[in-house]
This record gives C-alpha cells, sequence and structure tokens, in this order.
C-alpha cells in the first residue's frame, strides 16, 4: 500500500492495519499487554500522522483495543473528531464509530462535532446520515441535541424510510437530553404512528415504548393510535411494543382495559408466535388483571408452557406464574404438581423461580408437607441451591413471628434436621431462630433441648464452619432450659468435649457459660434431694440403676422424685407458669419425659473434678472471654467441691448449708436473669400471675439482700421491676447478661449484682434497637396490667383474620409477642396506609399538574400540551384542513363546533366543564389532539368512530 | 464473547468507562459459564446492571452471544434477535465462525448497528440488514478505492 501523498510515507508503508494487528496477536509472540503497550506506541505516533489513510487505520487499531481489551484511548479524542471530518466514507465511518463508543458528556471536543454533524444529517448521501444518526443515538448531550433538533425534524418526514425511522429512534435519545425537543418533534412523530411503512411503525412504536416507561399517563391521549395497530398489525415486534405500552396504559384507565382485552385474547387464541403469546399473557397478567376471563386463558396458556420441552418457556411459565401469584394464587395452586417438578429441573433458574413460587404457596395448612418436600430436594441437590431452599424455607416460616408454624415441635425438629445437612450455611438464622423460638413459645423448649442436645452431641457438625453458630445456639439452649434435659451430665459432657477446642472462642465462651449453668443445675438438684431425703427419710422412691455412657460408675434414676425436685428449681417454674400450667407439665412433661439422675455424691465429686481439670487447661486460653469465664467456673468448682468434700462424713441435714446457698443464689441468679425473658409471654399475657412474680421478687430480695433492687427499678423500664425484666430481649443480650452472672458471681456476689445491673443499663440501649417489637407496647402493657386480660380477649373478638389466628394458637404457643403485637401491628399499618396514600395523591396530582414541571417527563407533558398553542401556525393549518373538509363530511359540523370548542379550551385551559369530570377533560383534551392530528391525512371518518367507542 | 470469556464484539449501548465494560464482560462471562447446557437462555442480570435488566445468551460452537436488556423488551424475541444477528453472521461469512468474527471487527459492527440502533431494535429481516451491509461495504470500497484500497477492506472482501 503506497502512493498516497504523505509526509511520512514510512509510517504509511509500513503501518499495520488492524488486520495485522489482530494476526500478530493470536500469534502470541509477545504476551498481550506487551504487545497492546507497543502497539499503542505506535498508534500514538502514526494518529499525528497528515495523511488520512494513515490516521484512520490507526484510530481504528485504536478503537479496536478499547472495545476489545479496554484500552483508554479518550486523549485521542481531536483526532477521532479529525477522521470524522474527512470526505471518504470509510473514514468517516471509523471516526464515528470511535466517537460513538468513546465519546461521553464530559468530553470537551464534543462540541466540535455538532458542525459536522449538522453537514452529515442534511448529505444526500443516506449513509452518511445514517452514520450521523448512529452517532447521535449513542452520544447526543444537550447541546448537540438542542443543536441538532431543527435537523432532525427534516429528517423524520424524509422520504427515504431508511434515514427515517432512524431519525425516530434518534428522538428518544434527544427528548431524553433536551425535552424541549418535544415540542418541536412530537407531532411529526405521532404522525409517523399512521406511517403505512411497518419499519417506521416498528420505530415509533419501539420510541413510544421506552417513553411510557417514565411517565405513561402523558401518552394516554395516544391509545387510540395504539389500538389501531394492536388491532391491525400483522408484525409480532410491533404487536409486542404494543402490548407492552398497554400493560403500562391499562391500569390508568380502566375503560381502556374492556376495549383492548377482546383483541388481546385473540392474539392469545390466533398467533402463533410464542413471543407475542407470551407477551399477551404476561400484559394480562399484569395489567388486566380483573378480567377473569382474560386471566383464565392466559393461566390456560401458560399451563402450557409449563409443559413445554423447551426450558426457556418453562421458565417464562413460571416467572408468568410468580407474577399472578399475589392477585391469582388459584393459578399457582392449580398448577402445583408441574411447579413441584420443575424443583428437580437441572436449570438453576427454573429451580429457583419454582421455589419462589412454593414459597407464595405455603400456607398454615401446608407448610409441614411442602418444607418436607423442600428438605428431600435441599438434601440431594447442590449446595448453592440447597442454600437456597433452606434460606426461603427459614425466611418464609419464621415471617411475622413464626406465623403459619402451628407445630412448633415439628418445626424444632426441622431446624434442626437443616442443621444436619451437609451444605448447610444457613448457620446464623438457624441460630437466631433456635433461641428466639426457646425464648418465645415456651410449649416447643422440651422439645427445642431435644433437638439441641442431638446437635450438641452430634461429632459431624464441629467440622462444619457454618454450623458453629447453630452448636452456640444449641449450647445456650441447653444451659437455659436444662431443666427440661432428660440427661444433664451426659450435656456437660457434651460441652466440654475436647474437641470443642475447634470452636471460636465466642463460641466456646457460650458453651462454657453453658457448663455452669448446667452444672450448679446438677448440684442444686443434688442438694435438694439430700436435704429433702435428710427431712422426709425414704419418701422418695429410688429407681432402676441405669446405664450412663458417659460415666458409667455410679448413676441411679429417680424418676418418682420429681416433686422433690421441682422444689429445686420452683423459682424459675412458678415465675413461668400459672400454678395451672404447672401441674398440666406435671402432668405430662416431667413425668414421661423428666426421667433425672439422681446425683450421688461420687457422680458430683467426679463432675467436679472433670470440670476442674479440663477448665484448668482453659486457664491459660489467649481469648479473655473464655478465659475469664474458666477461671470463673473454676473457683467456683473449687469452692464447692472444697466444701462437699469437707462435708461429705457429716450429718445429711447440716451439710452443704454454705454451700447450698452459694448454690440455690446461682440458680436464682439464672433465674432471674434469663427466667424472667424467657416468660416474657407468660407475663403480658397473664398478668394475674404478676402476683407470683412479685412473690418471686421478694424471695430474690430476701436472698440478695436487696442488691437487685435498685438496678432493677433505676435502669429497667417505667413499668414496675417485674416488666422491666419481662422484656424480650434479643438473644446476644441475653448471652450478654449471661456471661455477665458467672463471670462475677463466684467470688462475691453482691458486687457482681450491681455490676451485673450496669451491664444490663448499656445493653439497655441496643436492646430497644434490636427489639423488633416496639417499645411503644410496653408502657401500654404496664400501665393497662389489670384491664389488660380483659382488653387483650377484646381484641381477639374485635380483630380480624390475622389476630384470630394468632388467637386460635397461644394454647399451644406461647407467643409473648403474638398476643400484644396485634395492637402495636394493627395500628402503623393502617397509618402507613393512609400516609402512603396522601403521598400517592399528592405525587399523583402534582403530576397532573403541569405547572409544577420538576422532572423530565412532566415537563414533556408540559411541552405537548404547549404544543397546540405554542406552535399557532400549526393549529391553524389543521383547522384549516378540518374546515376544507367540512362540506364533503356530514359529521364534521359538530364535530367542527367541538373543535372551536377545543379551540377555546386551550385559551382557559381545563375550562372544558360539560359532560365530563375535570380528569376526564384533560384526557379529552389530549384526545382532540391525536383527533386533530389524525384528521390532517386522509381518514377522518374511518377515525372518528374508534375514538369516542374508547375512552367515552 | 468465546467460551474462554474472551470478548470478540462488544458494544454498549450507554457509555461506560472502559474499566467498566471489563468488569462487566468478565461478570457476565462468569454467570454464563457457570451454567450447564440445555438450559434457559435468560440469566437474571440484575446484580450485574440493576434493576429490571435481564440477560439472554446463546451458545454457539465457541461463542456466546449475549444481549442484556431492560422491562422493554420481550425476552423470548430477544432470543430470536440473536437468531437474526446470527443467521445474517451467516449469510455474510458463508458458515461464520469465531476466525471471522475475530477478523471483521468493523464489518460486525456494521451488521450489529443496522440491527440494533440506539438500543434499539430497528430491523429484524436479515435480508434487509444485508443489503444495507453490502451497500455500505460497496460505498466504503468505493471511497477507499481512491486511496488504492486499503488493506482492510480488500480482507473483508475476500472473504
Amino acid at each position: 500500500m503506497a502512493g498516497s501523498s504523505s509526509s511520512s510515507i514510512m509510517d504509511n508503508l509500513f503501518q499495520r492495519t488492524l488486520d495485522d494487528l489482530i494476526k500478530s496477536m493470536r500469534l502470541h509472540l509477545l504476551t498481550e499487554s506487551s504487545l497492546i503497550s507497543k502497539s499503542i506506541e505506535d498508534i500514538r505516533r502514526e494518529i499525528k500522522s497528515t495523511d488520512p489513510q494513515t490516521k484512520s487505520t490507526a484510530l481504528q487499531k485504536l478503537t479496536y483495543l478499547s472495545a476489545i481489551h479496554g484500552v483508554d484511548m479518550s486523549w485521542a479524542a481531536f483526532h477521532v473528531v479529525e477522521v470524522m471530518s474527512s470526505s471518504y466514507f470509510s473514514h468517516k465511518r471509523i471516526g464515528y464509530h470511535s466517537a460513538s463508543i468513546s465519546f461521553h458528556d464530559q468530553t470537551p471536543v464534543i462540541l466540535l462535532i455538532t458542525n459536522q454533524l449538522r453537514k452529515d444529517l442534511s448529505s444526500t448521501n443516506h449513509f452518511h446520515v445514517s452514520l450521523a444518526l448512529h452517532c447521535l443515538s449513542n452520544i447526543a448531550t444537550l447541546d448537540l441535541a438542542r443543536d441538532l433538533t431543527p435537523d432532525l425534524f427534516n429528517l423524520l418526514s424524509s422520504s427515504r424510510v431508511f434515514v427515517r425511522n432512524r431519525a425516530i429512534a434518534v428522538v428518544l435519545r434527544v427528548f431524553d437530553k433536551y425535552p424541549d425537543a418535544v415540542r418541536v418533534c412530537f407531532k411529526r412523530l405521532v404522525e409517523n404512528l399512521e406511517s403505512s411503512d411497518p419499519q417506521v411503525v416498528t420505530a415509533v412504536v419501539g420510541v413510544f415504548c421506552e417513553l411510557s416507561c417514565k411517565d405513561p399517563r402523558s401518552y394516554l391521549p395516544l391509545a387510540p393510535e395504539f389500538y389501531r395497530i394492536l388491532v391491525d398489525s400483522k408484525n409480532n415486534w410491533v404487536l409486542i411494543k404494543v402490548l407492552k405500552i398497554f400493560a403500562r396504559l391499562a391500569p390508568l384507565e380502566p375503560r381502556l382495559g374492556k376495549r383492548i382485552v377482546e383483541p388481546i385474547c385473540e392474539h392469545i387464541r390466533r398467533s402463533g408466535a410464542k413471543s407475542l403469546v407470551f407477551e399477551c399473557v404476561r400484559t394480562v397478567i399484569t395489567s388486566l388483571s380483573d378480567h377473569e376471563s382474560a386471566v383464565k386463558l392466559a393461566v390456560s396458556k401458560v399451563r402450557e408452557l409449563l409443559v413445554d420441552q423447551d426450558p426457556n418457556l418453562r421458565y417464562l411459565g413460571l416467572h408468568a406464574l410468580s407474577v399472578a401469584a399475589p392477585k391469582h394464587l388459584w393459578a399457582v395452586l392449580e398448577n402445583k404438581d408441574a411447579v413441584v417438578k420443575s424443583l428437580d429441573d437441572e436449570d438453576s433458574n427454573i429451580k429457583i423461580e419454582s421455589l419462589k413460587l412454593l414459597m407464595v404457596m405455603v400456607s398454615e395448612s401446608n407448610v409441614v408437607e411442602i418444607s418436607r418436600v423442600l428438605l428431600n430436594y435441599a438434601l440431594k441437590s447442590d449446595p448453592e441451591f440447597c442454600n437456597e431452599i433452606l434460606g426461603s424455607i427459614l425466611t418464609t416460616c419464621g415471617r411475622n413471628v413464626y406465623e403459619i408454624v402451628v407445630d412448633f415441635d415439628w418445626y424444632v425438629s426441622l431446624l434442626g434436621e437443616m442443621a444436619t445437612i451437609p451444605h448447610c450455611q444457613k448457620g446464623e438464622e438457624i441460630e437466631h431462630q433456635l433461641t428466639d423460638i426457646g425464648m418465645r413459645v415456651k410449649d416447643a423448649r422440651l422439645q427445642l433441648v431435644r433437638v439441641a442436645r442431638d446437635l450438641l452431641i452430634d461429632p459431624a457438625l464441629l467440622g462444619n464452619v457454618y454450623l458453629h453458630r447453630i452448636l452456640c445456639a444449641s449450647a445456650w439452649v441447653v444451659g437455659e432450659y436444662i431443666q427440661l434435659a432428660s440427661d444433664p451430665l451426659e450435656l456437660i459432657d457434651a460441652l466440654v468435649q475436647p474437641r470443642a477446642n475447634l470452636l471460636p472462642p465466642s463460641i466456646r465462651a457460650v458453651y462454657i457459660n453453658s457448663v455452669l449453668k448446667v452444672l450448679s443445675f446438677c448440684l442444686d438438684c443434688y442438694i435438694n434431694q439430700d436435704e429433702d431425703t435428710a427431712a422426709s427419710y425414704g419418701n422418695s422412691e429410688m429407681f432402676v440403676v441405669k446405664k450412663d455412657s458417659e460415666a458409667p460408675e455410679l448413676v441411679a434414676t429417680c424418676e418418682g422424685s420429681t416433686y422433690e425436685q421441682d422444689e429445686g428449681f420452683n423459682p424459675r417454674h412458678s415465675t413461668a407458669e400459672s400454678s395451672d400450667d404447672l401441674s398440666v407439665e406435671n402432668d405430662t412433661d416431667r413425668v414421661t419425659h423428666f426421667s433425672k439422675r439422681k446425683f450421688t455424691h461420687e457422680t458430683v465429686v467426679s463432675l467436679l473434678n472433670r470440670i476442674e481439670s479440663i477448665f484448668g487447661s482453659l486457664t491459660a486460653n489467649q481469648d479473655v472471654e473464655v478465659l475469664e469465664r474458666a477461671r470463673n467456673i473454676l473457683a467456683f468448682v473449687q469452692l464447692i467441691k472444697a466444701e462437699i468434700i469437707d462435708n461429705s462424713g457429716q450429718n445429711l441435714g447440716e451439710k452443704y448449708t454454705q454451700v447450698s446457698t452459694v448454690i440455690k443464689s446461682i440458680r436464682h441468679a439464672f433465674s432471674m436473669e434469663l427466667g424472667p425473658v424467657s416468660i416474657s409471654a407468660q407475663g403480658r399475657v397473664a398478668v394475674p400471675d404478676g402476683l407470683v412474680l412479685k412473690e418471686n421478687l421478694d424471695d430474690l430480695k430476701a436472698i440478695c439482700g436487696g442488691d437487685i433492687e435498685p438496678p432493677s427499678s433505676s435502669t429497667f423500664y417505667t413499668g414496675g421491676p417485674q416488666f422491666g425484666t419481662t422484656l424480650d430481649g434479643s438473644s446476644s443480650n441475653l448471652l450478654k447478661n449471661a456471661e455477665s452472672g458467672p463471670s462475677n458471681e463466684s467470688t462475691s456476689l453482691l458486687e457482681h449484682r450491681k455490676r451485673h445491673g450496669l451491664y444490663y443499663l448499656a445493653s439497655d440501649k441496643s436492646e430497644t434497637f434490636t427489639d423488633d417489637y416496639p417499645p411503644a407496647n410496653d408502657p401500654k402493657s404496664n400501665s393497662n396490667e389489670a384491664d389488660e386480660l380483659a382488653k387483650l380477649t377484646e381484641q381477639s373478638l374485635l380483630l380480624k383474620k390475622r389476630t384470630n389466628q394468632m388467637k386460635s394458637r397461644p394454647v399451644v404457643v406461647k407467643l409473648d409477642d403474638g398476643d400484644v403485637a396485634p395492637i402495636p401491628y394493627k395500628r402503623p399499618e393502617p397509618r402507613d396506609n393512609s400516609l402512603s396514600g396522601a403521598i400517592k395523591d399528592v405525587l399523583l396530582g402534582s403530576e397532573t399538574h403541569p405547572s409544577l414541571s420538576l422532572d423530565k417527563s412532566s415537563t414533556k407533558r408540559k411541552g405537548k400540551k404547549k404544543q397546540g398553542t405554542d406552535i399557532p401556525s400549526e393549529m391553524k393549518e389543521n383547522l384549516g384542513d378540518a374546515e376544507k373538509l367540512d362540506p364533503e363530511n356530514p359529521n364534521s359540523s359538530s364535530k367542527n363546533k367541538e373543535r372551536r370548542r377545543r379551540g377555546k379550551e386551550k385559551i382557559v385551559e381545563g375550562g372544558e366543564s360539560d359532560q365530563r369530570g375535570k380528569k376526564k377533560s384533560s384526557h379529552r383534551h389530549g384526545r382532540h389532539k391525536t383527533h386533530q392530528r389524525a384528521n390532517s391525512p386522509l381518514n377522518v371518518v374511518s377515525q372518528t368512530p374508534v375514538i369516542p367507542d374508547f375512552l367515552l | 464473547m468465546n467460551t474462554q470469556g474472551k470478548p470478540r464484539l462488544a458494544k454498549f449501548y450507554e457509555f461506560r468507562p472502559v474499566e467498566k465494560q471489563q468488569e462487566i464482560i468478565r461478570n457476565v462471562f462468569a454467570v454464563l459459564c457457570s451454567r450447564p447446557e440445555h438450559v434457559s437462555n435468560f440469566v437474571d442480570a440484575e446484580s450485574i446492571f440493576g434493576a429490571d435488566a435481564r440477560l439472554v445468551y446463546k451458545h454457539f460452537a465457541t461463542l456466546y452471544f449475549v444481549l442484556i436488556f431492560d422491562g422493554s423488551e420481550n425476552e423470548l424475541a430477544m432470543l430470536d434477535l440473536i437468531q437474526v444477528f446470527v443467521e445474517t453472521l451467516d449469510k455474510c461469512f458463508r458458515n461464520v465462525c469465531e476466525l471471522d468474527v475475530v477478523f471483521n471487527y468493523s464489518k460486525m459492527h456494521t451488521i450489529l448497528d443496522e440491527i440494533i440502533f440506539g438500543g434499539q431494535v430497528l430491523e429484524t429481516s436479515s435480508t434487509e440488514v444485508m443489503k444495507a451491509v453490502e451497500e455500505i461495504s460497496k460505498l466504503e470500497a468505493a471511497s477507499s478505492a481512491i486511496n488504492l484500497v486499503s488493506k482492510s477492506v480488500s480482507s473483508w472482501r475476500s472473504r
């Protein structure tokens, strides 16, 4: 390649073309990056050449590198302008191409191309025009749009379709950048809807489809035009676009829905094009959901899609269902089988979509069944989807405080099962729900403890990092509800097992804390049982010796001694339950499940020894939490042990007096801190129990020497100490409380109480935040203590569905919020609605008032409105047209009158107040405009019937 | 882009800085290559492109053809559009393969520009597109003939 009269002939001669560049890239002689940087060097030199060929080739290479390899080319902006202005088409093309990919609003040289664009827009060569339009469609800025609008206006009526449809498409970008262009171009744009050329119509409809995204209301007046296209057009592309437009317009104008529903159904029945059918279906279920027959037809089409071979169609079918779900749940239920089957699909899109649908279907009655199905799928699916499933089960079941869960024993076991699924990564959520249920649902605790025990004992779980949080929750649960456990010793073993060292310190700390709780419980039992035996010797029945896997030496089980043991944790339970409840629990839970060990002296001593040795090693732990707790527990053990061993020989009656006080206090301490939280449900529902509560508090006062008082009255919520403590805290707070408790107790109870109080105070703040259920609740429940019961019953009678649902359950489930929540729950909702409603009103209002033209879309409206008045010459033209037509058209005299009236309206905006309301007047107003536009072309008579039918 | 994640042709209808472009291409590829054969061609692209963005792709031999679009387009229609594009390429290059795409950077753009104009679908008939593309090629050849035929153009025409 030679011969060009260039000063840098060498450059030109040896310049590598884009092809050469690509070839050398493919040869891999150099690494890609070095090749690129070398080419850039060449390009930088070549692009400065005065030879247009060299320059454009260099630019082409640069453009290529920029587009494919992400090389920055902003530095070459000026050269782009140079190449664009070349008179050769091939150069020009390269220039325009690079401009359209590299220029943006901030490119400084963009102003330089205005004239070039104008020149090309008015070129006689339609490819030149096309290049310019193309460039404009990509990079038009406010300035460019403003300056070139007149040229564009001319092109909109170009006789060359090739140019015209491009000009139409550019309008979109120009309107976006320069809304005032609407005034000039909108009319021509609408005229093009009438075009006989399908390509032009495609382009115009496409533009309107995009425009209607932003402010559909403005385009309502054009509905008749779109309707005509919907009925007449054979082009699927156009039909799809028109449907999209109608999907946005129909919700705004109910009468429109009635008109379009029939043609749409017709398309559904007739069309062979899947894309069109699907679009029709989507339009029906999104925007015409009130037209039952249409929806039925659409759903039947969806069913066909669901069983199709093509995964795309299956996916879209499911997608359509999920769109329909909120309003037409029956559609989903009808296709339940197909949905469940889709869970097994190899396509993850389809799986996720069907999972969503299943979750929509879940209700109180089928939650068990669906969860079972899902869990089975979770077991055999890949990790990602497995967790997707688990996550959605958890959220669905946990929604609105376990609204749909009736059988909590089942749900708790389900949570346990989830934890044992190998891919499970939902540790945090499961942890939260386990502790949460523990606190909220009293009746589930027994099962909870069982599940927690299984989880703690399962060695496989320790290996999974994601499950550590679940173990943490389990440890907390067993510690907290140890009195429900069948075998405390076994739990201690699980908690102190060597592999627990694998856990992160924070969880280790919870473990240690739970050990303390379990231990104190055991000791408490042991001492009580001794005391009781001492008091009523021989009354307790000794039962079979059971085998213990962990510590088989001397373990006796005493089933009959439940009563005496009840005494041991009485404080806790009597606070927790009314006496009725207690007896019920005695009848069922205790007797059947509560086979408690009779602790012998030897068991206890060996237990203490074991704990001592294990925690001895932890006193050198790096983590402060672990270290401190281990130290405390160690100190506690040593204290107890010393006395137990010392007193071993003495008389049963007098022994352990000191120890028992300490242990009792600790037990009390635990019940004081954690018990109330867990019983808040009771505390709120059955206020008469407050008496019991108070008694217990008095007890505690005596024991703690009144130390408990100051913090509780001063730092807790305003409504009395017993309610202060009954506030349901988040689990983390609970744990914190628990942490502070044991860390102090071992040395001096008194002091720690105070510290504990402070601690609680500190965490108090966060509690109010984490609490889902507004504290606004509490003052209420506190102040109205006496009335509360009556009120609650009233509510249960008055409040509708949801509350009833809540109410029916407390027999099974005591939800601490469920019972009180309806008050705050119900209230905010309507308030929110009215609020948002008001906002909507204001928004809609402002939209209908063109004067508040803050955003582009409304300025657009304004522009359109003004169009008639602003361009009087045009209007005159049209009126003139109509008048000319008068003699030939019998209808036109009346119409003409109308039109004149409209002319007045335009002067006094919105003054048309004859048959319609104001709102409609704006429609009419707009409609007349289109009417008018429709008139200027030939078919006056054929057009008119459509319009009045339409919106009137 | 090809099955190794190398972009072969990319066109953005809204300006994105080049780094962002590369990142988007990488993200899209990461999504695509994780999908098995014979599954649906739609991907929820909201994580990459923001709300309401959908992605349709089609896999031909060593190439992925990807289209990103919003709620104003029909999914199945977009799938058809990829088909139209590929058909046109096929007519243009006779049995199009990845190499054709690699070596005909500017012709690819010509074709694409005929079909999609400023982000809007303008032409859906591959014969119409072919007509226009051929005319443009002729025009280019004519204009560069004065310049004694640039190498790149001549190599186009030899195909």
